[in-house]
């Protein structure tokens, strides 16, 4: 998989004070015109994953590893570099557009902004690309001089997406773009996204915190938990046969898209901090099938099974037949 | 607070303060009270007789901090001075207190247009600044204490009694204020016995820090020769007869009132920002 | 429609508000002690004619209300009644003393402007470091240090000791001016500037946070625009709000200051004028300062949409 759009590899990210990394050997790729997912819970380090591919770390973080974007490494780039990336190769749509879109200032200035600051447009010429962006985002009537209070949250985020596309990205990164809006308008935001998506043969990560979501949407689905990678398939594969006890558990605790509506289980017990740290593995402690002496004692490797898999469980290879049972 | 309200305890806290300061302040507060009560005889010299043959002296073991001008010996001027300085400033917070206690209570708990007029009034009265207000008393009585404490009152109420009314509205809709109401108690024993004395501590600290700038004020009132008048000692007066000094080049008698008002400000300052975290918990 | 309906009655508001204080200066002569035409001519030997004029200009035979109407009347037109003290208009006295105060004002309002955003700014960018640490040291002390002091103390060190600047007086020529000036200015700004220096730290540290300022970096805009067009631009909101209170606040410390350096403003003036009972010029200048504060803070009022176009909504609501 060479010429992938996001090459991360091995990626540690450290923050003073905390007793375990933010991020403790992620690797991750997303080659173009493909969607990956990025699933775990909130602290699992899944935005901290795909900032990392706009430079953009926490202050006083120390890194180590490689984030390669279209073959650039992001992590030595200098100022200039970055701004050229931040403009230009990848975007990132975020969670919330009331708080991500400055409040005091038109939308036509948030559109705007990358092209004039950065690329030294004209206004003129900068105002219609943002009519054009609006348009390709459905909506072509909107003018650049109302202000993000006079929106909808839908209509905000479909802003939102229009500043992404200012700069002619090839890489999308997604943050959780539907959290922030109510149900009716995540599907209308989900689908523009795929269909922008096809249209401009994107790389797009998608993060999210629903599991069920990724599997129907994504090519391919990382797991995290607690700043690791814990499982890594294509999405059919891991929808159909999770092997980390946890994606069975973030399975058991979400809603089915289809099929009849069964008991949730939640998983029991919260995620780690990162005030604590785990010799073994992290999940060791909410995980139904660990046991002792095996599952604390050492980080467990992601390790590859067939079909293009991988999985960081000790006891990945015997849980899975009784898992196939229970499943169908 | 015609002057401008900044918080200065926090800030001190937050470059490393914290308990031992407020203690300190607290000592600093208590060695005030205590000098201002014992002044006559703690003051080695009677400060408003001057020694022509020793002006604008140093510091010596005669005069323990200098003379001024006019050969007056500053330390007892300064302990002396400290009556007037502090009881100027607790006659403004006590008569701001009650007077903002009253109408606060009233409006909060009538609350409806009666609330809108009186706030509409307490927001007009922002509009004159404590110290203007001062000089504007002694424009009418003539100088002296009396009259500006009275005006700076006027001018520190609004601030009391916006505080007032807005606990009183908040508390009036707890549940131990219906139970007294219910039990047949009168509105105004109810807001008296009952809400008072759930927001006194709050009120208390509020006016421990207006006590701070009231205390600046009247300085600055007397500073500019409008407040208390010689020969009675004052801190403000002191730095307003200091000035020939000044620029004669011996400082000195300004410098000592001058650091004595700012203890002074900060220490009130700090001691009711810390009664205000600790009401508010 | 509704944005025209709203202005009319913020300012029919404050057309009430300048009404009532306007009233209460008026009304206050009538607390002193007293007649109050004896009062105004207190401590001078009036001529019968000089007190036939002061009679017929307050028409003390009419109702009160009716004495008030013909007073703000005046007023309106710029007439304050006569100085017993100059044997001038009110109006003239104050007329030729206001230049002085307003440049020192000015200075004092670019020194606090300056430093006060400045400072803050720079505390707020670097919160929790050494610089940050001086900054609030200096908030700190200045909010300590009354501008008497501060006068005091600048006059000591800069004026006698180091002879930089003069001492006293105001200064003819411009330049000259500003040399008088800037140690006033200074001691006028030193309270202020710690209010403003403490409003702007927090004020952008709490925009430092916000997530659309990470979306503004992320998406390649230079830091220093960033800085500029959401942190500052959206940070002033609260710093503009504490401007009525600096514009009254200055203007009575000018009393203060001026009267410290023996400038001649319309702060000393009104001490001097208290000194010597020459009431009528004390009332008009209350009434100044008091308008003054109206008028910023409706001004504030009036531009805030424009620094938080959310507020406009919901006005004409």
């Amino acid at each position: 998989m060479s010429g992938a759009l996001l090459d991360i590899e091995e990626l540690r990210v450290e923050l003073p004070g905390a007793a375990r990394p933010v991020l403790d050997g992620v690797s991750l790729r997303v080659a173009a015109g493909e969607v990956v997912g990025l699933v775990g819970e909130s602290g699992s380090g899944k935005s901290v994953t795909a900032r990392s591919a706009l430079g953009l770390l926490p202050p006083g973080a120390r890194q180590r590893g490689r984030v390669l974007v279209d073959g650039q490494d992001v992590l030595t780039a200098d100022r200039a570099a970055l701004r050229g990336l931040r403009s230009g190769a990848v975007s990132m749509i975020f969670q919330d557009p009331r708080a991500g879109i400055n409040p005091v200032r038109r939308i036509g200035d948030f559109l705007t902004e990358p092209l004039r600051l950065t690329h030294r447009w004209p206004r003129r010429r900068a105002e219609e690309r943002a009519a054009e962006l609006l348009a390709a985002v459905g909506l072509p009537d909107l003018r650049l001089d109302r202000y993000p209070h006079e929106l909808s949250g839908g209509m905000l985020q479909r802003v939102m997406i229009a500043g992404a596309l200012a700069g002619e990205p090839r890489l999308l990164l997604c943050d959780e773009p539907t959290t922030a809006l109510d149900v009716s308008t995540q599907a209308e935001i989900l689908a523009l996204l795929g269909g922008l998506q096809r249209e401009r043969g994107l790389g797009l990560l998608l993060i999210t915190h629903d599991i069920e979501l990724a599997a129907a949407g994504c090519d391919r689905v990382y797991v995290m938990y607690a700043g690791r990678i814990v499982e890594h398939a294509p999405a059919a594969e891991l929808f159909g046969h999770p092997r980390h006890p946890y994606t069975m558990g973030l399975l058991g605790s979400t809603p089915p898209l289809r099929g009849p509506l069964k008991r949730l289980e939640p998983v029991p017990g919260t995620p780690i901090g990162l005030d604590q740290a785990a010799p073994g593995c992290a999940f060791a402690a909410r995980c139904a099938h660990a046991q002792a002496g095996r599952c604390e004692t050492a980080v467990p490797e992601l390790l590859p099974l067939a079909s293009g898999r991988a999985v960081a469980c000790v006891r990945a290879v015997e849980l899975a037949e009784p898992a196939e049972e229970v499943r169908s | 607070m015609s002057t401008v309200a900044v918080r200065i305890g926090p800030l001190l806290r937050r470059l490393g303060g914290g308990e031992r300061l407020f203690k300190a302040c607290l000592g600093v507060l208590a060695a005030l009270v205590l000098v201002a009560l014992l002044a006559p005889w703690l003051a080695p010299q009677d400060p408003t007789v001057g020694d022509f043959a020793d002006t604008m002296a140093g510091v010596s073991a005669q005069h323990w901090l200098g003379t001024d001008q006019g050969g007056h010996d500053t330390f007892s001027a300064l302990l002396l001075g400290a009556r007037t300085s502090l009881l100027g400033p607790l006659g403004v917070v006590v008569f701001a207190g009650l007077g903002g206690i009253a109408v606060g209570l009233f409006s909060g708990w009538r609350g409806g247009w009666v609330d809108a007029v009186i706030s509409r009034v307490l927001d007009i009265l922002f509009a004159f600044p404590s110290l203007l207000l001062a000089i504007l008393a002694v424009a009418l009585f003539g100088k002296g204490l009396g009259a500006p404490v009275l005006a700076m009152a006027v001018a520190y109420l609004p601030y009391t009694a916006r505080l007032v009314r807005g606990l009183t509205a908040q508390e009036k809709t707890r549940p131990y204020v219906a139970a007294y109401l219910v039990q047949g108690h009168a509105a105004p024993y109810v807001a008296v016995r009952g809400v008072l004395p759930n927001i006194a501590p709050t009120v208390l600290a509020q006016s421990t820090v207006n006590f701070g700038y009231a205390l600046l004020d009247l300085a600055a009132l007397s500073f500019l020769g409008l407040g208390v008048q010689p020969p009675t000692p004052d801190w403000g007066a002191m730095i307003n007869r200091a000035q020939s000094a000044v620029l004669a080049g011996q400082p000195l008698s300004a410098e000592v009132p001058v650091a004595a008002v700012v203890l002074a400000v900060v220490a009130f300052n700090v001691v009711g920002e810390r009664l205000g975290e600790r009401s508010a918990r | 429609m509704s944005l025209a309906l709203a202005l009319l009655r913020r300012l029919a508001g404050t057309a009430l508000t300048l009404l009532v204080t306007s009233f209460l200066v008026f009304s206050s002569l009538y607390l002193a002690p007293g007649d109050p035409v004896s009062f105004l001519v207190r401590g001078r030997s009036p001529n019968p004619a000089e007190l036939a004029a002061i009679r017929r200009q307050f028409g003390f035979d009419q109702p009160f209300l009716l004495r008030y109407w013909h007073w703000l009347d005046a007023a309106a037109h710029g007439d304050f009644g006569r100085s017993y003290l100059f044997h001038e208009n009110v109006a003239a006295v104050i007329g030729a003393r206001l230049p002085a105060s307003l440049l020192l004002v000015t200075v004092a309002t670019v020194l606090i402007a300056v430093v006060g955003i400045g400072a803050g700014g720079l505390g707020a960018l670097r919160r929790g470091s050494r610089t940050d640490g001086a900054v609030l040291l200096m908030v700190t002390v200045g909010a300590a240090i009354p501008s008497f002091a501060a006068a005091i103390l600048l006059r000591s060190v800069f004026g006698v000791k180091l002879g930089w600047f003069p001492t006293i007086g105001n200064g003819s020529g411009l330049l000259d001016q500003l040399h008088h000036v800037l140690l006033p200015a200074v001691a006028l700004s030193v309270t202020f500037m710690a209010l403003v220096t403490r409003v702007t730290r927090s004020s952008m540290i709490d925009q430092l946070g916000r997530e659309h300022v990470e979306v503004a970096l992320s998406r390649g805009a230079p830091r220093l625009a960033v800085l500029r067009r959401h942190v500052l631009r959206n940070a002033l909101g609260p710093i503009v709000t504490v401007s009525g209170l600096l514009v009254s606040g200055m203007l009575v410390s000018t009393a203060i200051v001026e009267t410290a350096f023996g400038m001649s403003g319309i702060g000393s003036l009104l001490v001097q004028c208290v000194d010597q009972l020459d009431f009528q010029v004390v009332q008009a200048l209350v009434l100044l300062v008091v308008a003054a504060f109206v008028l910023v803070n409706t001004a504030v009022d009036l531009l805030y949409p424009l620094i938080d176009p959310r507020v406009a909504r919901k006005e004409t609501r």
